[in-house]
């Protein structure tokens, strides 16, 4: 591992300061994502500038907004009863990602960042255009078993990335409408979450649209009458520690026997968290039965493709809408 | 010995007997840094982490105060020393083993603060100021822990080396109130691999204490 500088700023703006005058600089939180990417040399940051000593670490609740702070452990935001009482979707999907010591360990902040998990991305004896910019995408044409089938655009090799984005806390804040809150050199700004990670377009070694030294400070999810219905999916090669093949965050507000709204995500499809909007607008109005879910999952799969190895989720993933949906709704 | 017990008149303990490069450098080094323990307020070991200074050392060697089954360290290391190495390959404490290096195995398993981790993916300097528990810390073979027993009684372990993890693991599943069936124990012990495949006899162990009712 190349050596580093290590520092331990007490004040956001001392550390924001650290990292947004210098590229070689990195925030390290929990370390569970980076100190794996940095003994792989895949990163090498000559300053490591670790932030969990400032005051990120908070959970309140305050006049029907949920604040989490970047620093809020995975397992503390799961175990939270705030939490639990208002946004289980986000407990449950804490709960199936990693294990009971990563949990312990992995942040809030650190959590939406962390990279994807396409092996090729962590062998550097191959081409990668997110690890190298325009040496090629290894995956589409290799082992494409857990690749996107959203969003992608493959006309040019030197651009294409068909990675995944791995999180599964963040498709539950997806379907929560989760406002993420951000303080950087040029002061503080609040971006949804829908908008906080990219697309590879032109660009696949960026994963999200943050400025350089651009620090999360908190996450913010409002009310809603989503509580009662709603359900996290995974669906995974073994029954538990393993990331998502693809998961469903399905939420639904149902009023008579009939759907007011609903919000759906998904994870292991995108190089982003998935929001299905137009199967969200397709549910409003229909009544609480599998063929509305089933229709809602036709919505949902337009314009997905696979790549070979990974056709098996243009099965999978609607089934798995359609289910998460039935036991969202107590059906199932 | 509990995380909490540390004894509070505790000597300081410095780890230059356990440096194997004891270059001249290194030595004014230490001997600066052991000059400067004096003023060190106790308060940094157990917690005051506010009172930090935001950068200290260089590439190669910075400050570290921990407290290791109920020991204060202090100790001067290269800031890319992860806890593991720290414990083993520093502290001689080899019973927290090394797997895969690479938080996917468990092996590593340690408390911090009374929570379990995995000490291969935190580098030691960030855990200056906290408490930690090592599977040495939590029995002796004259008196071991519970849950040690009962590994013992159920064959909870062929070749041995996941087992330290899988213990510390358990004894934070327990504590945690996630060791009520069967179902949950698999669920959340699924971070401790186990090559041998003991997994239904460590669970056993695991239920046998929990039913128990005795303290972990
Ligand atoms: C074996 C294994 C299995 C896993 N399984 C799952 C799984 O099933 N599901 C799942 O969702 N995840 C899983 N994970 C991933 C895990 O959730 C992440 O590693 C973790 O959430 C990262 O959080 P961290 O605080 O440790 O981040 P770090 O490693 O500290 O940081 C990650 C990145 O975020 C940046 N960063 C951190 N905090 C901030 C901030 N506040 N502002 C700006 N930048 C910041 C860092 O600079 C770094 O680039 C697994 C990980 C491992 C090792
Ligand atoms: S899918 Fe993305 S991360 Fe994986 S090899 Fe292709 S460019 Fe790299
Ligand atoms: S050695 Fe730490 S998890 Fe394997
Ligand atoms: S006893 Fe051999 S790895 Fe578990």
């Amino acid at each position: 591992m190349k050596p580093f500088q290590y520092l331990r700023p007490s004040k956001l703006k001392a550390a924001i300061e650290m990292v947004s005058g210098d590229p070689q600089a990195r925030y390290i939180a929990g370390g569970t994502n980076l100190i794996d990417l940095m003994k792989r040399g895949i990163v090498a940051p000559e300053k490591l500038v670790d932030i969990n000593h400032l005051p990120l670490k908070k959970i309140e609740y305050k006049t029907g907004v949920l604040r989490i702070g970047a620093l809020a452990l995975n397992s503390e935001v799961a175990a939270h009863e705030t939490v639990l009482q208002k946004h289980p979707l986000l407990a449950q999907a804490l709960d199936s990602g990693a294990s009971g010591q990563l949990r312990n360990m992995a942040t809030v902040g650190g959590n939406i960042l962390q990279k994807t998990r396409c092996t090729y991305f962590y062998d550097t004896a191959l081409p990668c255009n997110k690890r190298e910019p325009e040496s090629g995408c290894s995956a589409l044409e290799g082992i494409n078993r857990l690749h996107a089938i959203f969003g992608t655009e493959t006309e040019n090799p030197a651009k294409t990335c068909i990675a995944v984005h791995p999180s599964d806390m963040c498709v539950a804040l997806a379907a929560l409408d989760a406002d993420v809150l951000l303080s950087g050199p040029g002061g503080e700004r609040r971006i949804k979450i829908a908008d906080l990670h990219r697309l590879p377009g032109a660009n696949p070694e960026l994963d999200t649209n943050l400025e350089r030294g651009e620090l999360i400070t908190a996450v913010e999810i409002r009310d809603n009458a989503f509580a009662r219905n709603s359900h996290y999916l995974k669906v995974r090669d073994r029954a538990s520690y393993a990331f998502a093949i693809v998961s469903v965050a399905a939420a639904l507000d149902i009023d008579n026997g009939q759907i007011r709204s609903a919000r759906l995500a998904m994870g292991g499809v995108a190089h982003k968290p998935w929001r299905l909007i137009a199967a969200e607008k397709s549910l409003e109005g229909q009544p609480v039965t599998e063929s509305s879910f089933r229709k809602a999952a036709e919505v949902a799969m337009v314009g997905a493709r696979g790549f070979g190895q990974n056709d098996f989720k243009l099965k999978l993933a609607p089934n798995a809408i359609v289910q998460a949906l039935l036991t969202a709704a107590g059906i199932e | 010995m509990k995380d909490e017990e540390i004894p509070a008149g505790e000597e300081l303990v410095c780890g230059v007997e356990n440096r194997f490069d004891e270059d001249r450098r290194y030595f004014l080094k230490q001997s600066v840094a052991i000059a400067g323990l004096a003023f060190v307020p106790g308060s940094l070991v157990a917690g005051g982490e506010n009172a930090l200074p935001e950068s200290f050392g260089d590439t190669e060697n910075v400050k570290l105060s921990i407290a290791i089954n109920g020991k204060k360290h202090q100790l001067n290391i290269d800031p890319r020393t992860t806890l593991l190495d720290l414990l083993r390959e520093r502290l001689a404490l080899t019973g927290t083993k090394k797997g895969c290096d690479l938080g996917h195995c468990g092996a590593c398993t340690v408390h911090i603060n009374g929570q379990r981790t995995l000490s291969c993916l935190t580098f030691a300097v960030m855990q200056n100021g906290t408490k930690v528990t090592t599977i040495e810390g939590i029995g002796t073979p004259e008196k071991l822990h519970p849950l040690q027993t009962a590994f013992i009684r159920h064959d909870g372990f062929q070749c041995g080396y996941c087992t330290p993890g899988q213990i510390m693991s358990g004894v934070s599943c327990i504590r945690e109130g996630n060791a009520g069936s069967e179902a949950e124990v698999r669920e959340y012990m699924s971070g401790n691999l186990c090559r041998c495949g003991a997994y239904p006899n460590i669970v056993n162990a695991i239920l046998e204490v929990k039913n128990s009712g005795e303290k972990v």
